[in-house]
């Protein structure tokens, strides 16, 4: 340990004396999530080792995507280090917005980057965000409450089964709800629920050439399902509940099963924020015999914008924060459960980390997903849960907010599905993909 | 016999106002209480309104976490600043079209409101590139400026409802005593108008406080006010209402107060002009 520490030193000096860097002051944006937090807690460890600052500028999410766009675009330099997604990458590594992360060093040891993650944030071969966490989707589900249903979860259990439990677990007089899932519109929240569930159903948001499905059997059979199934067996008022919303319900226990982020895995099992900590079990998201599963793939990732003026110092803290010892360094002090999960093969290689009760669902969902070849059908589009092009979010935020009102009753299902259907193909055509 | 109808009337007023007062500031009420919750508490179902075991942790954590001290010192700034340098132009340009009127007075008043109707984010590239060229991004200076020339129109017009009420006679008789124009505005003008100007200049502090579009995208560390402190504590993934609760209450609270010692003069200054 010592020697490891002292190479780190080392390694720290010479890497400043190295590119001759002289102190910087890094400004960083980021969210408001946990493992963030906790990063800017550690930022001590950066500054002793490479004599850099660094200034937090902490976003609403929506807001960070929108000031960040706007400082490119415009090449303001304001920010040194940028927090994205797995949806703005490709787009804006393509753009040449970002810096080509290509040269870290040996050290950081790139390829044991989990593959799925860095193949999503990835263009052409080529790395431009590094993953800080990364989260697919999987079932959290209360292990009394299926006993009592008679039930016993598969580790990969099909919809037929999941809705059947639901409908089974569902005690509605003492506010017990089967399952849980995202209703409020938006492209990143019922909308990336949807579109990785109707993978799992055998729908794709477009054929070959960019035509919307919304149309089509499989669609229908996937927004019908889901209406029918949160009807029965869902809590009331789900129209509006999105990842916070049902992270809440599930602590107090109202939800038998909830199908969402498997970060949330380590909030709901953590004892001082849950009532049902110890009654927790994890299963993969469900699917119906097609060959894919309802899981998708996101990561939150560190990226510099092209246009900073510190580019050494920022690929610094990158290595720093996605780094193995960084992850190290967090389980000290904060113990393997509060590690940011998702990133790394070694961290799910660690015995230590394989005690964490979700550390092995999590992986097998992270692996299950599959971003180049999402459907059933073939697609012109890279992303489970996205297409991965500009005009996604404008135009499923619009779809979101249809199948929202389905939900909430407002409209049936298949008017839903035709204003999807005629929206999505208008934005298109005025897009110039048609 | 005309004495109940009146008593009854004024309950029904009293208990109509209380209602719609409550209404209105049970949210505020609702975020300070949650405030004093802990996490698991400020999202419990059925909620506790006043029984809670009260807790100043989320306070020490934000606390800990910002430096909310920079920030409020920011917001005063820009708020003060934006409104001072704001009334400063406003005064003789509402003083002119209110007592000197063009022939195209009236046009300029409703071209200067429609600046107001159009989004501000359709004027976020220009003035980005504009900050950007210029070296004022995230500067006091850049943000007192677009915060002042935003609220402009609406001080000018409301100086000048009030310019209006002021009868001509009274500034003529001055000037025919011999005053000049500056101590016609001084000193005749100005005291008349004091009620108006200061109603004025506070209801410019309170939208320069809240402003929240310019003040998160033209900031990043220097100059960034109270509206990013609490935006830094929404979450997309993770609970933290009363975290968020106690950074709310924390950057509500000093315009709060202000506007609870000054709300006689805001009402006035509201209303002033409204029934003739």
């Amino acid at each position: 340990m010592l020697s490891k520490k002292m190479l780190g030193a080392t390694t720290a000096i010479m890497l400043v004396a190295a590119t001759g860097a002289h102190a910087e002051s890094l400004t960083i944006a980021t969210v408001n999530n946990g493992d963030m937090i906790r990063m800017q807690g550690l930022t001590d460890d950066f500054t002793e080792k490479t004599g850099h600052t660094v200034e937090w500028v902490t976003l609403e999410e929506n807001v960070l995507r929108q000031r960040v766009t706007t400082d490119i675009s415009t090449k303001g330099g304001q920010f040194d280090i940028t927090t994205i997604g797995m949806y703005e990458t490709p787009i804006w590594g393509k753009n040449g917005w970002l810096v080509a992360l290509d040269d870290l060093s040996a050290d950081y040891d790139v390829d044991d980057i989990l593959p799925a993650m860095r193949g999503g944030l990835s263009v052409d071969g080529t790395l431009y965000a590094a993953p800080f966490y990364g989260e697919s989707s999987m079932i959290m589900y209360r292990t009394d409450l299926m006993e009592k249903a008679g039930l016993e979860m598969p580790d990969a259990p099909t919809w037929e089964f999941v809705a059947d439990a639901a409908r089974k677990m569902t005690d509605k007089d003492n506010e017990i709800y089967g399952i849980c899932l995202r209703g409020k519109a938006g492209w990143g929240e019922n909308m990336a629920f949807l579109t990785a569930t109707a993978n799992a159903f055998g729908a794709r948001w477009f054929d070959e050439e960019w035509n919307a499905q919304f149309d089509s059997d499989a669609w229908k059979k996937t927004l019908n399902f889901y209406i029918d199934l949160m009807n029965e067996a869902g809590p009331p008022g789900a129209a509006n509940n999105g990842f916070n919303e049902n992270l809440a319900l599930f602590q107090q226990g109202k939800c038998g099963m909830w199908i969402d982020a498997t970060v949330a895995a380590s909030f709901v099992t953590n004892p001082n924020d849950s009532t049902v900590a110890d009654k927790v079990g994890f299963a993969l998201a469900p699917d119906t015999g097609l060959g894919k599963r309802g899981n998708w793939l996101w990561a939150w990732a560190l990226a510099i914008p092209a246009g900073t003026q510190k580019e050494a110092a920022a690929k610094e803290f990158i290595e720093w924060a996605t780094s193995k010892d960084y992850l190290e360094l967090v389980a000290e002090k904060e113990g393997w459960a509060n590690v940011p999960p998702g990133s790394r093969t070694s961290l799910y290689e660690n015995p230590e980390y394989q005690k964490v009760p979700f550390a092995k669902m999590t992986l097998e969902s992270i692996n299950s997903a599959d971003p180049t070849n999402p459907t059933v059908d073939p697609v012109p589009y890279v992303g489970v849960q996205f297409a991965a092009i500009p005009e996604f979010a404008g135009i499923a935020t619009q779809v979101g907010q249809e199948f929202s009102a389905a939900l909430a009753g407002q409209q049936s299902a298949d008017e839903a599905l035709a204003k999807a259907q005629a929206l999505t193909n208008d934005e298109m055509e005025a897009a110039g993909y048609k | 016999m005309a004495r109940a109808v009146s008593n009854r009337r004024q309950i029904v007023t009293t208990i109509v106002a209380w209602t719609i007062g409550l209404l209105i500031f049970f949210p505020i009420l609702w975020t300070i209480l949650t405030s004093f919750k802990t996490e698991a508490e400020a999202i419990a179902d059925p909620p506790s309104l006043l029984f809670f075991n009260w807790t100043l942790e989320n306070y020490e954590v934000v606390q800990e976490r910002s430096n909310y001290g920079k920030f409020l010192w920011n917001s005063i700034i820009l708020a003060v600043g934006s409104t001072v340098i704001g009334l400063l132009i406003a005064i003789p340009s509402a003083w002119s079209m209110a007592f000197q009127p063009g022939k195209r007075t009236k046009d300029i008043m409703m071209w200067m409101l429609s600046t107001k109707m159009m989004p501000a984010v359709g004027v976020l590239f220009p003035i980005y590139i504009l900050a950007r060229n210029s070296g004022l991004f995230d500067t006091h200076i850049l943000l007192i400026a677009v915060l002042m020339l935003m609220n402009l129109p609406i001080i000018i017009w409301m100086l000048y409802t009030y310019f209006k009420e002021i009868p001509v006679d009274i500034l003529e008789a001055a000037r025919m005593d011999g005053a000049s124009l500056k101590s016609e505005i001084l000193y005749v003008l100005t005291p008349m108008a004091l009620p108006g100007i200061a109603s004025t200049m506070l209801l410019n502090i309170i939208l320069a406080w809240n402003e929240a579009f310019w003040t998160l995208n033209l900031t990043t560390i220097n100059a960034a006010p109270l509206t990013a402190f609490i935006a830094s504590y929404s979450s997309p993934e993770g609970l933290f209402y009363a975290k968020l609760s106690a950074a709310s209450t924390m950057a509500i609270a000093p315009i709060l107060i202000m506007g609870w010692f000054s709300q006689k003069q805001l009402v006035r200054g509201l209303t002033f002009g409204a029934v003739k």
